[in-house]
């Protein structure tokens, strides 16, 4: 129930992030949803994408470092504490999030979370234990 | 396999004999053809006449490169030009070029020598040699080339550059022996991987690399990458171009210089004491052969010392250890001495990571900085910033422990470290002068 996301190595120097939007755009890659962390020299490009071999093999061949990760989508209640209510169930089943950040489509009115957990096993398991909808890959690709 | 089994296993009575012999003919013509060295003789209060034993050698003068380039373009020369039949410079980076002038015999003593060389790194007669080294003014293309068509061999003048071109004719001709720098041996491995060329469709097997110095490391992945034994060879413009010494495939421990005709001393670099076998210091050379430009007591610059024992492949010549950088290549930061090799070796040993890096150096009001820039490949990227972080931490640990120094590590993206064809730019001194 994990879905694929693109993470691309960025140097801090102008244009870099331009140069990657553009020739995903190029190549008709359409970004779902993104994450940038940074810090003072480099920064880690994450991307939720509908096509994600054609991006990976386009960043590649623009000379970029690549990798594909594993992450899970979860659907949250678009009210207040609705992401606490998840997190709590998280922490209750000792699972760690590593990192996450929000889809920009919402999902059944709900709002859709990317997560990067230390264990996707155990999150996945606790979250279906507690009636939190974990989207499909197809589904998030085609939002 | 040995090349001149005579010359290459004498005894070390008779090397030193004849090394008597030879470097009191030289000490003669030099004294009455090069003004240079009869008044730096006369400076030093000595006379050929005074060289009795080889013992005597550090009573003469050293020689400097910058001799040469005051006595530019032929100056030094021991013949007059009629006898010249090929002249070689040096790349003139810091002024100008320094000139060497060969003779029919120093042609053909440099073709024996790398004849020899190529032999003791397994060539024979039957391989196909890519000689990717520059040809023109710089020695390593000719040099190589007039050795491998000596031995015998099927010789490809490649020169460098083109890579496309090298993969096609390395792949189409069969090339069995690659001889060009280190790190463009490195450089043609990644470039075939991206053309999906695999090592298996190649009759590559020996590479000899030389011109820049290199770790130990790095040949532990030159050899992973091109599936060959990498060998190290030694060479000069000065003393005479690539062939001065060569390691042996028997030992691939440590490079043999042909003693018939040079003889090796180690000095320390300051005091210019030689230094008993065994110690490390600054490589001193005196040729003895050599016609048109002979170099009494030359200072390389190269860091190394001699291992006089016995090797396994029966030469006798003694060896020179790997050479661990040119007295001019090592940095000083904060009184520190620092080889670029030392910190190529600390790269290696960390999994994954490439020995692409350039060393930045830099003075924040009186303190120097050192950046090390590495590039990130897919190996060592990871999606998480503690991981990334954790690699930075690791790498400046290592270069901590090693050299004592704190540098700032930098991970940049691939392929953003200009690669050379030729030898590599490892550092960028930017400390004002």
């Amino acid at each position: 129930m994990t879905i694929e996301q693109i993470s691309i190595f960025i140097e801090n120097k102008s244009g870099r992030l331009a140069e990657v939007a553009q020739s995903l755009g190029d190549n008709g890659v359409n970004i779902h949803a993104l994450s940038l962390a940074d810090t003072s020299d480099f920064g880690i490009l994450r991307l939720i994408v509908d096509k994600t071999d054609l991006a990976n093999d386009t960043l590649k061949k623009h000379g970029f470092t690549v990798s594909k990760t594993t992450v899970v989508a979860v659907e949250v209640p678009d009210h207040p504490s609705g992401l606490a209510g998840i997190l709590n169930i998280l922490d209750s089943g000792k699972v760690n999030v590593e990192y996450m950040y929000a889809f920009v489509e919402r999902c059944r009115g709900n709002a859709v979370i990317i997560f990067r957990f230390d264990d996707h096993d155990a999150a996945i398991d606790i979250l279906l234990k507690n009636n939190v909808n974990v989207l499909q890959g197809e589904r998030v690709y085609n939002m | 396999m040995i090349w001149n089994d005579e010359f290459e296993t004498l005894p070390r009575e008779a090397i030193e004999a004849l090394q008597l012999k030879r470097l009191k003919q030289t000490l003669d013509r030099v004294y009455a053809t090069v003004p240079f060295y009869k008044n730096s003789f006369k400076k030093a209060g000595i006379t050929p006449a005074d060289i009795r034993s080889l013992a005597d050698l550090h009573k003469l003068p050293f020689t400097y490169k910058q001799d040469m380039r005051d006595n530019y373009p032929y100056g030094l020369f021991a013949v007059p030009l009629d006898q010249i039949v090929r002249i070689h410079a040096s790349s003139g980076t810091t002024g100008k070029p320094t000139v060497v002038g060969y003779t029919k015999r120093d042609i053909e003593t440099w073709s024996e020598l790398m004849a020899r060389s190529f032999v003791a790194a397994g060539a024979t007669s039957s391989d196909v040699i890519h000689n990717a080294y520059g040809y023109g003014l710089f020695t390593g293309g000719l040099g190589a080339h007039y050795g491998a068509e000596r031995l015998g061999a099927s010789v490809i003048p490649m020169s460098g550059g083109n890579t496309q071109k090298q993969m096609l004719i390395m792949k189409d001709f069969g090339s069995s022996v690659i001889t060009c720098t280190p790190s463009y041996s490195l450089y043609l491995a990644e470039a075939l991987e991206e053309a999906g060329i695999k090592k298996e469709e190649l009759k590559l097997r020996v590479g000899i690399l030389g011109a820049e110095p290199w770790s130990e490391a790095m040949r532990t992945e030159i050899e992973a990458k091109l599936g060959i034994k990498a060998i190290d060879i030694y060479g000069l413009s000065e003393i005479l171009g690539p062939g001065v010494g060569i390691e042996c495939i028997e030992a691939q421990n440590g490079l043999h210089i042909w003693e018939d005709h040079f003889i090796p001393e180690i000095i320390d670099p300051i005091s210019g004491a030689v230094l008993p076998h065994g110690e490390k210091g600054e490589l001193v050379i005196t040729t003895i052969t050599k016609e048109g430009i002979p170099m009494i007591r030359y200072r390389t610059r190269d860091i190394t010392r001699i291992l006089p024992e016995p090797c396994i492949c029966g030469r006798t010549h003694v060896r020179l250890e790997r050479l661990s950088g040119r007295t001019d290549d090592m940095l000083i930061i904060r009184g520190v001495n620092v080889f670029p090799s030392q910190i190529e070796s600390v790269l290696c040993n960390i999994d994954g990571v490439e020995p692409h890096y350039q060393l930045i150096v830099e003075r924040e009001g009186n303190l120097d900085s050192l950046e090390v820039q590495v590039e990130v490949n897919e190996h060592v990227f990871s999606d998480e910033i503690k991981v990334m972080q954790g690699l930075n931490n690791e790498i400046r640990k290592q270069i901590k422990d090693l050299l004592g120094i704190t540098c700032k590590i930098r991970l940049v993206e691939p392929k953003t470290i200009a690669r050379s064809e030729g030898k590599a730019q490892r550092v960028v001194d930017r400390r004002p002068k």
